[in-house]
C-alpha cells in the first residue's frame, strides 16, 4: 500500500480517519473485473460518510465476490463464510450487537442458487445490513459456468445457450421485504458511490444488486453482463442526488421533476423523476418499473424501491439498547429469586 | 354390576392374598390426540406427591390424532426410575390396539378396560376390570363435545380407588396440571369423582398393586429435560438463540421463550436482553449462532438428527474458524426421518466428528434433568473458552418426558468468556495474532467486532496465525496440530466421568446418557439375582478424560451399553486404545425406539457371560404392538 508521502498534509475526512483504514489488502481478482471497482466505491463511500471501521462488519459466502471483503476496510473485523450462508451468519452479528454496521458481498451464484433461501429469508427480516451481489451472471471462481442470474438466451464462452430465465434478485428483494433496493454497474462510479452512501444512512435491508462483468468467463459478444452489453444497456433511472445529514447544504431542485426522500438519520436522498408518475416508495410501481424496463431489452438502475421508516429486524424484536454481547452478568442471569420461583412451580 | 360377571376367571375369583407396594408399572394405551396425556401426568404427578419415586415415559407416533400412544408410569420405591420392560397394569382405552396389548401381557397382570373392546374374552389368566367409559362420561359431562377430552381421567379415578391413590392428591395434581382454566378443572374433576365412585361401587380389588405414602420426593422437582435445558442456557445468560422446529427438540427452545419473556425482559425499559429467531432452516439456525457467537454473544440452538447433519457443513467452520456457540441436539431414531418420536442415542459418532476434513466436536452427555441444566450452563463457558461449538447431546427420553430431579442450585460460577483479547493481555502479549498460541494450550485469543480492538479476517479458508489466508503447507500443518492440542487441553476441562468401582469384580459397565437409569438397576439385578458384581463408569463428555483408560485397566471385560445399533461410543473409545484394552471391550445395544431398560440389559450381559442362554430372553413387550401405529 502506498504511503503518503512525509510533506504531503494529511487527508482526514469528517471523523478524523485517513484513508488508510478503509483501504484492504490486495486484490488477487482478475485485472478489470468489475468487482475490484465496486470495493473502491465501498472504499470511497465508507470513508466520505465517515463510518468509524471498527465498528464495521464486513462478511461474505464463498466465490470471486465473496474475496473481495479482503480488499477493502481492512480495520473492519471480516468473515468469509460458507458458501450462499452469508445471511444467516450477518444475521447472528447484528443480533449480536445491533450498533455494527454489516456490509454483506455475495455473487449471483451465491445469492441466487446456493443461497436463495437465505437470501429470501434476510429480505423478509428486513435484516439492517447492506447486502451487495457483485452480479456477472456466471461462476467465475470454478471457470465460467451460468449462474442463476444469466439472462435467457445469453451464452458461455464456449457457445453454449442458457435456457432457463434469469432471477431478478431486485424485483425478487422488493416483493420480499426488503426496504432499500437498487440496481447499479460497476462502471457508473457516480450512481454506484451515491447508492453507497444512501445505503449508509438507511435503518433496513439494502440490497443492492451490482452488474459487474467478469472479464475472463463472460465479457464476450453473446453475454448479457458483458462491459458492452452493460453500457449499451444500463437504463439509469434518472439523475441521483444524495445529500449526508453532516453536511449543511441545501439543494434548490424542482419538486416537480424531483423527489425528495428523508433518509433514517436524516440525510437527504435526491431522485430526479423518471416519469411523471414513478414513486420509489411505491412497491408495485417498482416491480412493474422493473418488468416494464426489461422487457425492452433493458436493466434499470438506481434506488429503485426505498422505505424509509419500516422497521428492520432488530426493532421488531425489542431488543433493549445496548449492545447483547456486551450485557453485565446481573442483565443476563436471573437472580437467585427468580430461580426459587422457578423450582417451586416445578414442585 | 359386579366384575366378575363380566370378567369371571381362575385369577379373579380369589381376592389377592400379595400385597405389592410402590413397585410396578402401570402402561396407558390411548390414541394420540385424546387428552390422554393430561390424564397420564395428574397420575404421575399424585404419585409423585404421596412421595413415592416415579417415571412417566411417553411413547407417541409422529402424527397429531388418532395414533396409538402408550404412556407408562412406574412406581418404585428404590428409586428405579428406568422404564420397566414389564407391564404389571394395563390400561387398554385404544381399541386399535387393545388386543395385542392384551395378549403380550405376563400371566397374572391387570387390565383396566373400555367394557365395549370385551377384552376379557381374550384371556383367561389376567384379571379384568371393565369399565362403561361412555356411560359414566355421558353423566358427568353433558358437552357431547368435551366428553371425548374428559374421558381418560375416568381412569385416574378408577386407579386411584383401586391402587389407594388418595383422591385429594389427584385433585391436587389436577389443579396444577391445567392451572387457571378453572371450566376444565370442573370438568375433569367431576371425570376423576366419577370413575373413583363407579370403581367403589362396581370393582373388587384382585390386583397385588397398591401405592402408600412414602417420604422419598420431599423437596424434588418434576420436568422435562428440555425445560431443564432451556432453563440452565437462561442461567447461563444466553443473549442470542435460533431454531428451526423439530421433534423431539422444539420443546427446548418453545420453554425457553417462556421463561425469557417471562425473566429477562428489562424490568424498566421493558425491553428484551435476548434476541430469539426461528429460522428458515437449521443451516440458517446455525449460522445465527455462529455470527453472534462470533460477534461475542452467548448463542445458541437445539436441533435433533435431521437438523444436525445439515449443519455439519457449518459446524465444521465454527471448528476451523474457531467460534463459539451451543447446540443441543435431542437425539432421536434415525438414519432419515427415522422414528421421529421414539429415542436413542444415535448422533454420537457423526456429531464427535461432524463435518468433512479432520473435525473434532466437544460433546457433554446428560444423563439427568439436573444434567441438562448444569451442562447447559457448562456448555456456554466450555464454548468461549476453547472457541468452537459445544454440543449437548441429549435424547427424546430425557427431552420429552417427565423426570424427577432435586432442585436445580443456582450457578455459582461467574460466566467464562474465555480468551477475550483486552489492553491488558495485548500489552502482556506484546503482539496479537488471532490464531497464536501464546499460551501453549493451543487456544488462541480473540477479538470481537466493535470491541476497539485489532480487527482481523475469519474465514474457513486455510490461514496463518495472523488470520490471513494462505495455502502453505507448514502453515495449514500448525494451524491443525495446535487444533489438535486444542482438543486435548479440553480433556482436562470437560465434566469428568462418574465412577462407581466394585473390588474383585471382573465386568466393568461404560455407558452415558439416559442408559445410567437402566445400567444402574441392572447392576443391582445383576449383583442380587446372580451374583455378579460390576464397576461403572458413566461418560459424561467427548473428548473422553484420563479415568476412562484406567478403568478399562482395572477391568477384565468391559460392557459398553448404549441406544443405537453401531455401537457409536465403543467406536470412539476404540480410536484411543491400545490393542489389549480394545480386546476387552463388548457391547450391549438397545435400539428399537423405545428407551432402554433394565432387564434388557441385564439378560444380555449374563448371555455374553455364558451365565444365560439366549432363548431364555424375552422380547420386549411394547414392540410386540408397535406396528399398529404404522401408516
Amino acid at each position: 500500500m502506498p504511503e503518503p508521502t512525509p510533506t504531503a498534509p494529511k487527508k482526514t475526512n469528517r471523523i478524523g480517519l485517513e484513508p488508510q483504514p478503509y483501504r484492504g489488502g490486495k486484490t488477487t481478482l482478475c485485472a478489470g473485473c468489475g468487482h475490484n471497482a465496486i470495493s473502491e466505491r465501498i472504499i470511497d463511500a465508507f470513508y466520505e460518510m465517515g463510518v468509524d471501521p471498527a465498528q464495521v462488519v464486513k462478511l461474505s459466502g464463498i466465490g470471486c465476490s465473496s474475496k473481495s471483503p479482503a480488499y477493502f476496510l481492512g480495520a473492519a473485523h471480516g468473515f468469509n463464510a460458507v458458501h450462499g450462508r452469508m445471511p444467516s451468519v450477518a444475521t447472528g452479528a447484528v443480533l449480536a450487537n445491533r450498533r455494527l454496521i454489516a456490509i454483506g458481498v455475495s455473487g449471483d451464484g451465491d445469492t441466487g442458487a446456493i443461497g436463495i433461501g437465505q437470501f429470501v429469508h434476510a429480505m423478509r427480516r428486513n435484516i439492517p445490513m447492506i447486502y451487495i451481489i457483485e452480479d456477472n451472471g456466471c461462476y467465475g471462481l470454478t471457470k465460467g459456468q451460468f449462474s442463476p442470474t444469466a439472462d435467457l438466451g445469453s451464452t458461455l464462452k464456449t457457445g453454449v445457450i442458457n435456457d432457463l430465465p434469469p432471477l431478478d434478485t431486485c424485483a425478487l428483494a422488493i416483493e420480499l421485504g426488503a426496504s432499500f433496493v437498487a440496481r447499479s454497474f460497476s462502471g457508473d462510479k457516480k450512481q454506484l458511490l451515491s447508492i453507497l452512501k444512501a445505503s449508509l444512512s438507511h435503518r433496513g435491508m439494502c440490497m443492492i444488486d451490482i452488474i459487474s462483468p467478469c472479464v475472463t468467463f463472460n465479457d464476450h459478444e453473446g453475454s448479457t453482463k458483458s462491459y458492452a452489453y452493460a453500457k449499451d444497456h444500463d437504463e439509469p433511472l434518472g439523475e441521483l442526488n444524495f445529500v449526508p445529514f453532516f453536511e449543511d447544504i441545501s439543494v434548490e431542485y424542482d419538486p416537480g421533476t424531483t423527489r425528495e426522500v428523508t433518509m433514517h438519520d436524516g440525510s437527504k436522498l435526491l431522485l430526479k423523476k423518471v416519469a411523471e408518475d414513478y414513486d420509489p416508495t411505491d412497491k408495485l410501481a417498482a416491480i412493474s418499473l422493473i418488468h416494464e424496463t426489461v422487457r425492452r431489452g433493458e436493466f434499470p438502475t438506481g434506488i429503485l424501491y426505498i422505505e424509509p421508516d419500516k422497521d428492520d429486524f432488530v426493532t421488531l424484536l425489542d431488543l433493549t439498547a445496548e449492545p447483547l454481547n456486551t450485557l453485565p452478568l446481573d442483565r443476563i442471569r436471573p437472580s437467585r429469586e427468580a430461580l426459587d420461583e422457578i423450582m417451586e412451580s416445578l414442585r | 354390576m359386579a366384575t366378575s360377571a363380566g370378567a369371571a376367571h381362575e385369577a379373579a375369583d380369589q381376592p389377592a392374598t400379595r400385597r405389592i407396594v410402590n413397585d410396578f408399572s402401570i402402561q396407558v394405551a390411548t390414541v394420540n390426540g385424546s387428552g390422554s396425556q393430561t390424564a397420564n401426568l395428574v397420575l404421575l404427578r399424585s404419585l409423585f406427591q404421596m412421595g413415592v419415586p416415579v417415571s412417566g415415559k411417553n411413547m407417541f407416533p409422529s402424527n397429531i390424532a388418532g395414533l396409538p400412544t402408550w404412556f407408562t408410569i412406574r412406581a418404585n420405591k428404590d428409586g428405579y426410575i428406568a422404564r420397566k420392560k414389564e407391564v404389571d397394569f394395563l390400561v387398554a382405552m385404544n381399541p386399535e390396539t387393545a388386543k395385542e396389548d392384551v395378549l403380550s401381557l405376563h400371566p397374572g397382570q391387570a387390565v383396566l378396560y373400555d367394557e365395549p373392546l370385551k377384552l376379557n374374552a381374550l384371556r383367561t389368566d389376567l384379571i379384568f376390570y371393565p369399565v362403561p367409559f361412555d356411560r359414566i362420561v355421558a353423566e358427568v359431562c353433558k358437552d357431547a363435545k368435551l366428553r371425548r377430552l374428559v374421558k381418560n381421567m375416568i381412569y385416574d379415578g378408577v386407579l386411584s380407588r383401586l391402587l389407594g391413590v388418595d383422591m385429594a392428591q389427584m385433585e391436587q395434581a389436577l389443579r396444577k396440571q391445567l392451572g387457571k382454566k378453572l371450566k376444565a378443572v370442573e370438568l375433569n374433576l367431576g371425570a376423576l369423582k366419577a370413575g373413583h365412585a363407579f370403581a367403589a361401587e362396581h370393582l373388587i380389588k384382585q390386583d397385588p398393586y397398591y401405592i402408600e405414602p412414602m417420604d422419598r420426593t420431599a423437596g424434588m422437582i418434576l420436568v422435562e429435560g428440555n425445560a431443564a435445558g432451556a432453563l440452565g442456557s437462561m442461567m447461563a445468560g444466553v443473549t442470542v438463540v435460533a431454531w428451526y422446529p423439530i421433534t423431539p427438540s422444539s420443546s427446548l427452545p418453545e420453554t425457553l421463550i417462556a421463561y425469557m419473556r417471562k425473566y429477562r425482559v428489562d424490568k424498566t425499559t421493558g425491553k428484551a436482553t435476548f434476541a430469539i429467531v426461528q429460522a428458515e432452516d437449521e443451516i440458517a439456525s446455525i449460522g445465527m449462532v455462529i455470527g453472534a457467537g462470533w460477534a461475542g454473544a452467548r448463542a445458541m440452538t437445539s436441533t435433533a438428527g435431521p437438523g444436525i447433519s445439515l449443519m455439519s457443513e457449518f459446524a465444521g467452520l465454527a471448528y476451523y474458524a474457531e467460534v463459539p456457540g451451543v447446540v443441543f441436539d435431542i437425539q432421536r431414531v434415525g438414519p432419515s426421518t427415522g422414528l421421529p418420536t421414539r429415542t436413542a442415542q444415535g448422533d454420537m459418532l457423526t456429531t464427535a466428528t461432524l463435518s468433512h476434513g479432520d473435525t473434532k466436536q466437544i460433546l457433554l452427555i446428560p444423563a439427568s434433568v439436573e444434567e441438562c441444566y448444569t451442562m447447559a450452563i457448562d456448555a456456554f463457558d466450555l464454548a468461549e473458552r476453547f472457541q468452537t461449538l459445544v454440543f449437548v447431546m441429549s435424547d427424546l427420553d430425557l427431552g420429552m418426558n417427565t423426570w424427577m430431579s432435586r432442585a436445580f442450585p443456582y450457578p455459582e460460577k461467574p460466566i467464562d468468556r474465555g480468551k477475550l483479547l483486552d489492553a491488558a493481555s495485548l500489552r502482556r502479549l506484546g503482539e496479537w495474532g488471532r490464531y497464536q498460541d501464546v499460551d501453549g494450550d493451543g487456544i488462541p485469543y480473540r477479538t470481537v467486532p466493535g470491541d476497539g480492538m485489532a480487527a482481523y479476517f475469519t474465514r474457513g479458508s486455510g490461514h496463518n496465525t495472523k488470520g490471513q489466508y494462505s495455502e502453505r503447507p507448514d502453515d495449514y500443518v500448525q494451524n491443525m496440530e495446535r487444533l489438535a492440542r486444542k482438543f486435548e487441553t479440553a480433556r482436562s476441562h470437560v465434566p469428568r466421568p462418574d465412577v462407581e468401582d466394585a473390588a474383585g469384580a471382573e465386568i466393568g459397565i461404560v455407558g452415558y446418557g439416559t442408559s445410567h437409569w437402566a445400567i444402574d438397576e441392572c447392576r443391582h439385578q445383576l449383583a442380587r439375582e446372580s451374583e455378579v458384581r460390576t464397576g461403572y463408569l458413566r461418560l459424561r463428555a467427548y473428548p473422553f478424560t484420563e479415568e476412562l483408560s484406567a478403568f478399562v485397566d482395572r477391568y477384565e471385560r468391559i460392557y459398553v451399553v448404549e441406544q443405537n445399533r453401531d455401537a457409536q461410543m465403543a467406536m470412539l473409545m476404540r480410536m484411543e486404545m491400545r490393542p489389549d484394552q480394545i480386546a476387552k471391550v463388548r457391547s450391549v445395544l438397545h435400539y428399537n425406539g423405545l428407551p432402554i431398560d433394565a432387564r434388557s440389559v441385564t439378560d444380555d450381559i449374563l448371555v455374553q457371560e455364558g451365565l444365560k442362554a439366549r432363548t431364555e430372553v424375552h422380547a420386549d413387550v411394547i414392540s410386540a404392538g408397535m406396528h399398529a401405529g404404522g401408516e
